[in-house]
């Protein structure tokens, strides 16, 4: 229930918080959100601050310390805190330039996703008739396709390259946002400003910028925010499967694939980036489910 | 009825086409399939020849038609790669992927619907909050990485399981815990949520003042109705599982079309490649129609309204 619809704070109008603090306070009180957030944004900081952070160069090798174990184990040293990998790289340095990888290909292919699922949800929702329809087959369709197999095959085709996977893991994410943006249009279309707007002469395409987005980018934030763990996990499949992120790129993924060569021997080595993913995409999860929670709260559960 | 299931058997067909055409174009555009089968170091003369040769330098239009043609004849091509028939690799590796896709929707099934109907019995309790933790969890965990943890486990610690291969039925456990626990989430969440809503209805109230309690009231009132979503949902996720076996059979070196479809995208193998995917989609849009005609069965007011 939302507390501007409550019947009985009406009398007090004049006192009651605007919608702007009433959201900051509900954002802040939410505990995942917080938790989301808070992982979210430290990973983000790690992959700017990537070359202060890190204690040594990633892709610097060293036939001389090969698989050194982590530091708290025998044999381990603090110069390298986590160990190292196969050809004696840092693996802590590994793991903190991995983050930036992990989030430049999440949010790019969350943005590539954005773009086409929202104009094709929004021009479906406003105009209908056959758009919609159009629009609606398409959107079988993509659905029928298996995505994974699909990105993998075009990626090592077109060949593999940071641009690329963004480019394929965008264009084969797009159909939330197209699902939700559609109905919240259809929803907005009808209502009484979208028909002032009409009635004072807006063209089709100024209803749409300034009546009709701003209105849907709450719900598209919080799809952002859920693409955003899903592309860095399909990202992580098609590196570690080998048609994704090529090395010497540290890649979270392509580290665990390369790990998995001494997986009984040396665990850590398959652990460390495995346990990156899941904080990240945790993260991600945890924050868009508190960003749906506190943007429409009567839509909980 | 009749209406219904043509309805919905045109859409099938219709999207079966697009799909196939469309990666049809994407892969032919995308790839050069003579460089692919004279291999890395021929001279640009012996491409061509083979271009002519597998009749590559004719439009792609012609090329899907006569792909489409075969196919309804049952010939899906050649395959460069492994020298065969495509329709034969699929057919020896297609019983193994389908054994995993159904164990796999058994372990959704056991370990989704009773932490969902625990969730909704006491929502807000320590049961709710659990099922809703592992449903996070599981939706945030990489498939490949927990494969790898379970074979950490159960190949160093606990060797009770095999890890790699698929001679017994013992080497299905871990693949299909694995590829059905990437569905857990989902079916939980909408279990939780069909059970609440129906525990609230005025039939169950009417079952309770009846004297109906505990287990009798769920499974006899409650879990029918709360099922109804739950039961398509399992459809599409069935569906779901053949692309997902492509990393599960990886991890577990298990021989079915899954790995067959990384070997053969490795291999440049664009027939074989084509042909799986299409497959895939022609599971995932049957698998569709199923649920759809599932619904329409089980709730009269779609098939009518």
């Amino acid at each position: 229930m939302s507390v501007e619809t409550d019947p009985q704070l009406l009398p007090e109008d004049v006192l009651a918080p605007s919608p702007r603090s009433q959201l900051l306070h509900r954002a802040l009180s939410h505990k995942g959100l917080l938790i989301g957030g808070f992982i979210v944004g430290t990973l983000i900081l790690v992959a700017l601050f990537a070359p202060l952070l890190a204690p040594h160069d990633p892709y610097a090798q060293s036939l001389a310390k090969r698989l050194l174990p982590p530091a708290w184990e025998a044999g381990g040293t603090w110069d390298h805190i986590l160990g190292t990998d196969q050809v004696g790289r840092d693996y802590l340095s590994r793991l903190i330039y991995g983050t930036q990888v992990s989030l430049i290909i999440g949010f790019g292919a969350a943005s590539v996703g954005l773009v086409i699922g929202v104009t094709l949800g929004v021009c479906a929702g406003y105009f209908g008739g056959w758009i919609d329809t159009v629009v609606s087959f398409v959107l079988t369709a993509q659905l029928a396709l298996p995505g994974l197999l699909l990105a993998m095959a075009l990626v090592f085709i077109i060949g593999p390259s940071v641009w690329v996977v963004i480019g394929i893991i965008g264009v084969l994410h797009w159909t939330y946002y197209l699902v939700v943006t559609r109905s919240a249009t259809q929803r907005l279309k009808s209502q009484d400003f979208v028909a002032a707007a009409n009635a004072m002469g807006a063209s089709r395409w100024q209803v749409l910028r300034s009546e009709i987005l701003p209105n849907v980018s709450s719900q598209i934030i919080v799809i952002f925010t859920f693409e955003l763990g899903i592309a860095i996990l399909a990202e992580s499949s098609l590196s570690f499967l080998g048609v994704g992120i090529q090395p010497p790129i540290p890649s979270w993924g392509l580290m665990i694939a390369e790990g998995k060569q001494a997986l009984f021997f040396r665990p850590s080595l398959v652990l460390f980036p495995g346990l990156m993913l899941f904080l990240l995409v945790i993260g991600a999860n945890l924050l868009g489910d508190g960003l749906r929670d506190v943007t429409s709260p009567q839509g909980r559960n | 009825m009749f209406r219904y299931i043509l309805q919905r058997g045109a859409l099938a067909l219709a999207v079966a086409l697009v799909v196939s055409f469309a990666t049809f174009m994407l892969l032919n555009f995308a790839s050069d399939p003579a460089s692919a089968i004279a291999g890395e170091d021929a001279t640009q003369e012996v491409v061509e020849r083979i271009r002519q040769a597998y009749g590559f330098d004719r439009p792609v239009l012609v090329r899907y038609f006569e792909w489409l043609g075969g196919v309804a004849q049952g010939n899906f091509g050649e395959s460069y790669y492994w020298n065969k028939a495509v329709g034969q690799l699929v057919l020896e590796r297609a019983p193994v992927t389908i054994t995993l896709a159904l164990s796999a929707l058994f372990v959704t099934i056991v370990i989704a619907i009773p932490l969902g109907a625990m969730a909704a019995l006491n929502p807000n309790s320590w049961a709710d909050r659990f099922a809703l933790t592992f449903a996070v969890s599981a939706q945030a965990m990489p498939n490949f990485w927990l494969g790898l943890l379970l074979i950490i486990l159960f190949g160093v610690m606990v060797p009770i399981l095999p890890i790699s291969g698929d001679s017994t039925w013992q080497h299905f456990v871990l693949p299909a815990f694995v590829l059905g626990s990437s569905s857990v989430p989902a079916v939980m969440r909408l279990t939780r949520t069909g059970l609440i809503e129906v525990m609230e209805s005025d039939y169950i109230r009417t079952a309770r003042s009846k004297g109906y309690r505990g287990l009798s009231l769920l499974t006899r009132h409650a879990m029918r109705n709360a099922l109804l979503p739950v039961v398509s949902v399992l459809a599409v996720q069935l569906g779901q599982k053949f692309g997902g076996s492509v990393i599960t059979e990886s991890v577990f070196a298990i021989n079915g079309l899954g790995r067959l479809a990384l070997q053969s995208i490795l291999g440049s193998d664009i027939p074989t490649v084509q042909m799986l995917i299409f497959i895939f989609a022609i599971t995932f849009v049957l698998m569709n129609l199923l649920a759809d005609l599932l619904n329409a069965a089980l709730d009269p007011r779609i098939r009518i309204g």
